[in-house]
């Protein structure tokens, strides 16, 4: 820093108020300190930035007077004189529960769930708690905060960490030695968002995470609603969100895709959340950068682990391992690509690790100066405090570490800690150091006596004639103390003494025998500092990023191309059927001609000769890609909830669904509920975004389920609180939502027809996603897929469909639907079914795998799913079933589970068949499609091969040599003595229709 | 339905007396000799006999040749089936199943599948074994003609039988009564507490514990066998037969220690014949296993990998890795809907064909392989003179659902219906339809 900041030295003493000064005071006489602490001569980071030289640093009470290099100093100040010392504001940690209670989760797994709210007067969800108080709570922890200050924190935000909604968040001082009133920086200055549920409640709703995203949005609807005056009665946790909608919106996201989840919801309803990352930002950084949002990163990177055991290393997940060497280069990915972002100790075992975390992304190439940034000045711009605390001027508080070296060296030693002008040691700095080799002269006798080690917490060593005799040493407040024992253990001499000077030791002893002797030790050599094998600490070298950064991810992006495909058997699933010996040109992504010795000049050939050419499998029936709990239970209807909202694109089962020669997933909602959720429809482009994966404006649909799940029959609950618990409720349920959803359209298109006067008189209906999600049934917008078995109950739902004027478009299982066949084929409804299961519940008993022939012969159209991860990447041989089981065609069976699922998602205009004008969305076989032989080559989505058989074989080998080095490294660290972690095996959750997960907590998941 | 047209009245018979909407009948002891003529023959041993003549007497088998150069006499046999183009294959063996130990999944009343208890040498599954499931009669039409019938749960869960799939009784069923003893191997990694927030597995601390839990029951049990006391111990009474090559121990692990703890237990507890279940890991230690003459059921093939970085075709190739070692393998199909899904055991065995075996080769593994691994391979598993005349007619290749389409089986000589529930709801719907 070139110019020096001039202070204001008429720095108004009355200007400095205490909130105690208005306090009675019986315990003594009232008095105050008006003198000042001068710190001279160090080198002071003002801001990371900018810093002074020899400067001073000149403090009253608890805030910054005058900063700079000719300062004048006070008669009445105090001086210390920190040549060679360094000084910087203390740090911030905007995301702590400091002084917070800790919950103790209620839940019991024994008990009946609890499906409504238990507070009166609040929202109806016990999740949402807008009208918690962080402040009312809570605790200073003096002992927390020591821990904070040694790690050269000054000021932390805080609050609950539980709940979706959680309420408010203070701002407070770590100052240890005055009370809260001067500590609180802030009581409300944060309102905290995150994906949990709160510990104090049972309540079931949301047990996922799609289910807390439509909580989140229902809520924000409700409360404009509210604010506007709509509402007749009172709700407190609604009042709450609107008064502290004017603080920071802190979102606790904790993971990329949950920050990307978070980033949608802020967007949707014009809010500005400030999101808690996960560290694994750098993964998706594209999308972490659009999101244009603050971030507060945490730096928990995971130790190295122990590897030493090939049995239990062989477990670990290759991503495991990748993500361990990766993960401290998040922060320079994330700097570099100029996202604003403040750090955060969140997730640390010990706060102590904190420091040595942040070197480690330095070292990894993180910018110093913006580390210094992260810790100051952003959060307190973040905190809209920046003139206040984060950087040392005139008027700021007096918040101030001052440490041996640049603050981020290895040995860089933080002294002390000041916050609000109050000194909180850390390692004393008149420290002397004791270090180094003496001659002992204990009792008339040589000794030789070695200090080492840490200048605060020195080892001895003491020889006679070169035999150790074991001892052990304290250093404090300049006194040592030195224990020697003899080696059988029975007799011990004491030796301590204050020291004075460094160059000769001396002091009392007092031997085994109780007599006291004095003793002196003379240096005869000064301490050096070990020179290890690392005098260069080489910089990491960081394993490449893949697209997913999984185990089998690309290594860049891939790149649609021009290909003709010569020579193959194509089934085009159109009248020509299955033609021999063709050409079929692939441009732009799209089926461009498809004839005999095709040319074109700019195409890359690949030879189809012998090999079977087919449209991409479609799988209307998929949980697969999908984070965090495919049902939400919670209530017997979530038509408000929505698959969209958790695809995660890193599941290997979409790689394996490729290779599979599966190209499009419906990504279905479970079957806890009658009405359940909204699917997704996915094109498996590996490597991409959740979002990129979508299919481009699909047709919207919704998963409705029946029979034993809905009601709970395998649930063994002796006292069944959720309706229905019959098929006959289940009935009960559509006839009510189908005629709420009907009610609420048409109060919407009433008002909606009104004038903009009559708008101005008329009271808003209430804007509720749930039926406006029905209503879009109704209304021929959205289309159901409806899990069933039974004949009674498909019948009874066509029946209600009908009532209420549509119809059902997909019943997916349908196992009984060959006995409806002919209801089914008047209803217009299509039938996507499993080839051969059966007898795994009591309502599949009469399944038969002959379903698809009946139905498909009365004129149903017939798909074949999966349902099933496993499963998905065999569709082929399913579709071979109906064939051996009922006679099917073979051009018709293979329409089972290309075309015919196509039809029945409505996107049939653009994939299913090959057909010029169609999405080059493609398998080649090496064998007849239908054959247990058969196996794709080539997975081509869009034209891009996102599956390539000779690929994979490349892939297996990179991957198997990056192993065997991540490996080597982590054994390196060991040998360092670095923390290791005992190896872990992860266990995929595979997701079937009535799997029921519960959400915990993502942090420990990246 | 072309397929009937070579069969003889018998069949015809038979079909006639099966229409009705109920469990079918079991087949009736053979009385007359049956020869299957001019069929490709499948031996199971690796071999094959493109025109063959295959005859069969009072349960066994009399003729396996080719018959472009064998002489009969016109009367040698009373039936004689033209099956030219059709296959001939012996019957398929699922070990390691819970066929007939539960009908309905969801339903608990009809689940006789887990005892309680940890050491249970002494639970025998074949007394549950219902004869009569509906889903048993499903898995015929696919070949699947013998089972393993074999309890589940606890570290040791029990005693296995080998069962035919037509019969009355369980006691009309079994081939082979106690054919060995299941243990579950411990698991070196373990789940943590209770709804740990950790999903992920942590290494088993306990690991060494459990195994010294089955040392020193085997010690126990061996000590009690050597001086049979007068006051008896059922458990170990149950455990008799496992030293003297009666029994076959077979253990249930996948991972590479475990596998390789499995192999070490077995050689210092002297117990005679030692088959890995599960085996995931088996292709890793293949000499070890050779060299021990250990054998794998290995699990079913139609399975994802373990872990995201494994090898997407893993399970489709590990017969194949451990074929080419030398190491003999059957197919199992335990897991999710094992007993519904038996009927695609043949289709597991395709896959294998399809990821590297020979299509003999397959066969082999639910065929020949695992008629020696549960020792049955004196009188089954393949189609050599003198042995009983399980097997069946298939208008293709069986291996592949594109061509497995039965049109006779036989069990020891008896013929089986292929009519099954199922195929009796096809028809009742099929001329609802037909009728409208």
């Amino acid at each position: 820093m070139k110019k020096t900041i001039l202070f204001i030295l008429f720095w108004s003493i009355s200007s400095v108020i205490f909130s105690q000064e208005y306090f009675p005071k019986n315990d003594g006489v009232h008095q105050k300190n008006n003198n000042y602490t001068a710190f001279t001569n160090a080198k002071i980071y003002v801001t990371p930035t900018e810093f002074v030289e020899n400067g001073t640093l000149l403090i009253q009470q608890h805030k910054i007077v005058a900063v700079g290099k000719n300062v004048k100093i006070p008669v009445n100040s105090i001086v210390v004189d920190l040549k060679g010392k360094y000084v910087y504001p203390s740090f911030i940690d905007m995301f702590t529960d400091f002084g917070m209670e800790k919950l103790q989760p209620q839940r019991n797994a024994f008990s009946s769930p609890q499906y409504d709210s238990k507070k009166d007067g609040y929202y109806w969800n016990d999740h949402i708690k807008t009208e918690y108080n962080a402040v009312e709570s809570f605790k200073y922890d003096t002992k927390k905060a020591e821990e904070y200050l040694q790690s050269g924190f000054g000021v932390v935000g805080s609050h609950m960490h539980d709940g979706i909604a959680r309420g408010t968040g203070l701002l407070v001082a770590l100052n240890n030695f005055e009370p809260n009133n001067i500590r609180l920086l802030a009581s409300k200055n944060t309102q905290h968002f995150g994906f949990s549920r709160s510990a104090n409640s049972n309540q079931a709703y949301p047990f996922s995470l799609m289910g807390m995203m439509a909580l989140l949005r229902q809520f924000h609807h409700d409360a404009n609603w509210y604010k506007n005056g709509n509402a007749t009665s009172k709700d407190i946790s609604i009042e709450a969100l609107l008064a502290n909608q004017h603080l920071i919106q802190i979102f606790d996201a904790g993971d990329k895709f949950n920050s990307l989840r978070a980033a949608k919801i802020a967007k949707e309803f014009n809010l500005n959340y400030l999101i808690k990352g996960g560290g694994n930002e750098f993964e998706s950084i594209k999308e972490i950068k659009n999101t244009n949002a603050s971030f507060i990163i945490p730096v928990n990177f995971p130790d190295a682990f122990d590897v030493s055991d090939p049995f239990l290393a062989n477990q670990l997940e290759f991503k495991d391992l990748k993500f361990w060497n990766q993960a401290p280069f998040n922060l320079k990915i994330l700097s570099d690509n100029n996202i604003n972002f403040a750090l955060t100790t969140d997730g640390l075992k010990s706060i102590k690790s904190f420091k040595t975390n942040v070197s480690k992304a330095i070292l990894a190439g993180f910018d110093k100066v913006k580390a210094l940034e992260a810790l100051t000045t952003v959060p307190a711009n973040l905190l809209g405090k920046s003139n206040e605390i984060g950087s040392l001027k005139p008027g700021y508080y007096a918040n101030f570490v001052i440490t041996s070296d640049e603050i981020f060296e290895e040995k860089s030693i933080i002294y002390e800690n000041w916050v609000q002008g109050k000194k909180y040691v850390v390692n004393n700095f008149d420290i002397q150091d004791i270090r180094g080799s003496y001659q002992l002269n204990l009792n008339n006798e040589l000794y030789t006596l070695k200090l080492d080690g840490d200048l605060t917490k020195p080892k001895a060593e003491v020889l006679k004639d070169s035999v150790k005799i074991n001892s052990s040493a304290t250093y404090l407040n300049d006194w040592l103390t030195i224990l020697l024992t003899n080696n059988d253990k029975s007799t011990y001499t004491r030796l301590t003494g204050l020291v004075s000077s460094s160059d000769l030791l001396s002091g009392d002893a007092v031997l085994a025998n109780g007599i006291k002797v004095s003793w002196s030790a003379k240096k005869v050599e000064d301490f050096k500092e070990k020179v290890t094998q690392k005098t260069e600490v080489s910089s990491p070298v960081m394993f490449p990023v893949s697209y997913p950064n999984t185990a089998f991810g690309n290594a860049s992006s891939l790149k649609s191309e021009t290909v003709i495909i010569k020579n193959a058997t194509v089934w085009t699933n159109e009248e020509s059927g299955i033609v021999t010996n063709t050409d079929v040109l692939i441009k732009n992504g799209k089926i461009a001609q498809i004839g005999k010795n095709i040319n074109d000049a700019t195409a890359r050939i690949i030879d189809g000769s012998g090999k079977h050419l087919t449209p991409g499998i479609i799988d209307e029936h998929s949980h697969i890609a999908t984070s965090f709990g495919i049902n939400e239970g919670g209530h017997n209807s979530s038509a408000e909830v929505s698959i969209q909202d958790i695809i995660n694109s890193e599941d290997i089962n979409i790689y394996r669904n490729l290779a599979g020669g599966v190209t499009i997933s419906q990504i279905l909602h479970g079957s806890s509920n009658p009405i359940g959720g909204q699917s997704a429809i996915l094109k498996l482009k590996w490597g991409l975004s959740p979002d990129e994966l979508l299919y481009p404006n699909q047709p919207k649909f919704i998963k409705f389920a029946l029979g034993e799940n809905v009601k709970q029959s395998n649930f063994r609950s002796s006292n069944p609180t959720r309706f229905p618990q019959s098929r006959m409720g289940v009935e009960q349920v559509y006839n009510d939502y189908f005629q709420r959803a009907k009610e609420y359209d048409l109060a919407w298109k009433k008002y909606n027809s009104l004038s903009p006067k009559d708008k101005a008189k008329t009271k808003t209906p209430r804007y509720d996603v749930e039926l406006k999600t029905i209503a879009e049934i109704l209304n021929k917008e959205r289309f159901i897929t409806c899990h069933s078995y039974v004949q009674s109950e498909i019948a009874m739902m066509m029946n209600i469909a009908e009532k209420f004027d549509f119809s059902v478009r997909i019943f997916t299982h349908i196992l009984e639907g060959y006995k409806v066949a002919d209801y089914m084929k008047s209803h217009g409804a299509g039938a996507s079914s499993f080839s051969d299961w059966w007898a795994y519940k009591y309502e599949v008993k009469d399944a038969i795998p002959h379903n698809g022939a009946i139905l498909h012969n009365q004129g149903v159209v017939v798909a074949f799913n999966s349902d099933d991860a496993e499963m998905s990447r065999r569709l082929n041989q399913e579709a071979a079933k109906a064939v051996k089981y009922g006679g099917v065609s073979e051009e018709e069976a293979l329409k089972f589970v290309t075309l015919n699922p196509a039809k029945l998602l409505k996107i049939d205009d653009k994939v299913g068949s090959i057909k010029v004008g169609k999405d080059a969305d493609l398998v080649l076989w090496n064998e007849h499609p239908l054959s247990i032989y058969a196996k794709p080559l080539k997975t081509m989505i869009e034209g891009i091969v996102y599956y390539d058989i000779e690929r994979d074989e490349q892939l297996r080998i990179s991957q198997d040599k990056e192993r065997n080095e991540l490996i080597n490294l982590m054994l390196q660290e060991k040998n360092k003595g670095n923390n290791t972690q005992a190896p872990q095996r992860r266990q995929q959750v595979l997701y079937h229709c009535d799997t029921m997960e519960e959400y915990f907590d993502v942090n420990h998941n990246h | 339905m072309k397929a009937y047209k070579y069969i003889t009245t018998i069949i015809l018979l038979f079909l006639v007396t099966t229409s009705s909407f109920s469990q079918q009948k079991p087949g009736l002891k053979q009385s007359k000799s049956v020869l299957i003529l001019n069929a490709t023959a499948h031996i199971g041993n690796g071999k094959v006999i493109e025109n063959s003549a295959i005859g069969f007497k009072d349960g066994k088998l009399t003729l396996v040749a080719d018959a472009r150069v064998i002489r009969l006499a016109a009367n040698a046999f009373d039936t004689v089936i033209n099956a030219q183009g059709k296959h001939v294959y012996p019957g398929f063996i699922s070990p390691n199943s819970t066929l007939g130990l539960v009908e309905i999944d969801a339903v608990n009343a009809s689940d006789d599948m887990v005892e309680i208890g940890n050491l249970n040498p002494h639970i025998r599954s074949i007394i549950a074994y219902n004869a009569e499931s509906q889903v048993v009669e499903s898995i015929r039409p696919n070949g699947i003609l013998i089972a393993q019938i074999t309890p589940r749960g606890g570290r040791i869960s029990g005693t296995s039988s080998i069962v035919q799939l037509d019969a009355w009784t369980w006691k009309d069923a079994l081939i082979k009564e106690d054919d060995g003893i299941h243990i579950n191997w411990p698991r070196t990694f373990s789940r943590g507490g209770f709804r740990s927030e950790n999903r992920n597995l942590e290494p088993n601390k306990d690991y060494s514990k459990q195994l010294e839990e089955l040392n020193s029951f085997f010690d126990n049990a061996k000590t009690y066998l050597k001086d049979k006391q007068s006051e008896k111990n059922v458990v170990f009474d149950a455990m008799n037969g496992l030293f003297d090559g009666k029994k076959t121990l077979y253990v249930h692990a996948d991972e590479e220690k475990a596998l390789i703890d499995a192999i070490h237990f077995y050689k210092n507890q002297k117990v005679t014949k030692l088959v890995i279940v599960g085996g995931y890991d088996a292709y890793k230690i293949t000499d070890l296993l050779v060299k021990n003459n250990v054998s794998v059921l290995l699990k079913r093939v139609h399975e994802l990998p373990v872990l995201a970085n494994h090898d997407v075709d893993l399970p489709y190739k590990a017969a194949k890795l451990l074929t080419d070692k030398g190491v003999l393998v059957g197919l199992e199909n335990s897991g999710d809907m094992e007993r519904m899904n038996t009927r695609n055991l043949p289709f597991y065995a395709g896959t294998t064909a399809a990821y590297g075996l020979s299509k003999e080769q397959a066969l082999s593994l639910i065929t020949l392989n695992t008629a020696k691994i549960l020792g049955i391979d004196t009188f089954c598993g393949s189609l050599e003179e003198g042995k009983d005349a399980t097997l069946f007619i298939s208008e293709g290749d069986a291996l592949d659902m594109r061509t497995n389409l039965l049109t006779a089986a036989f069990i020891q000589g008896r013929k089986v219906s292929l009519e099954t529930h199922q195929t009796e709801l096809f028809k009742r719907f099929s001329e609802k339809y037909k009728n409208q």
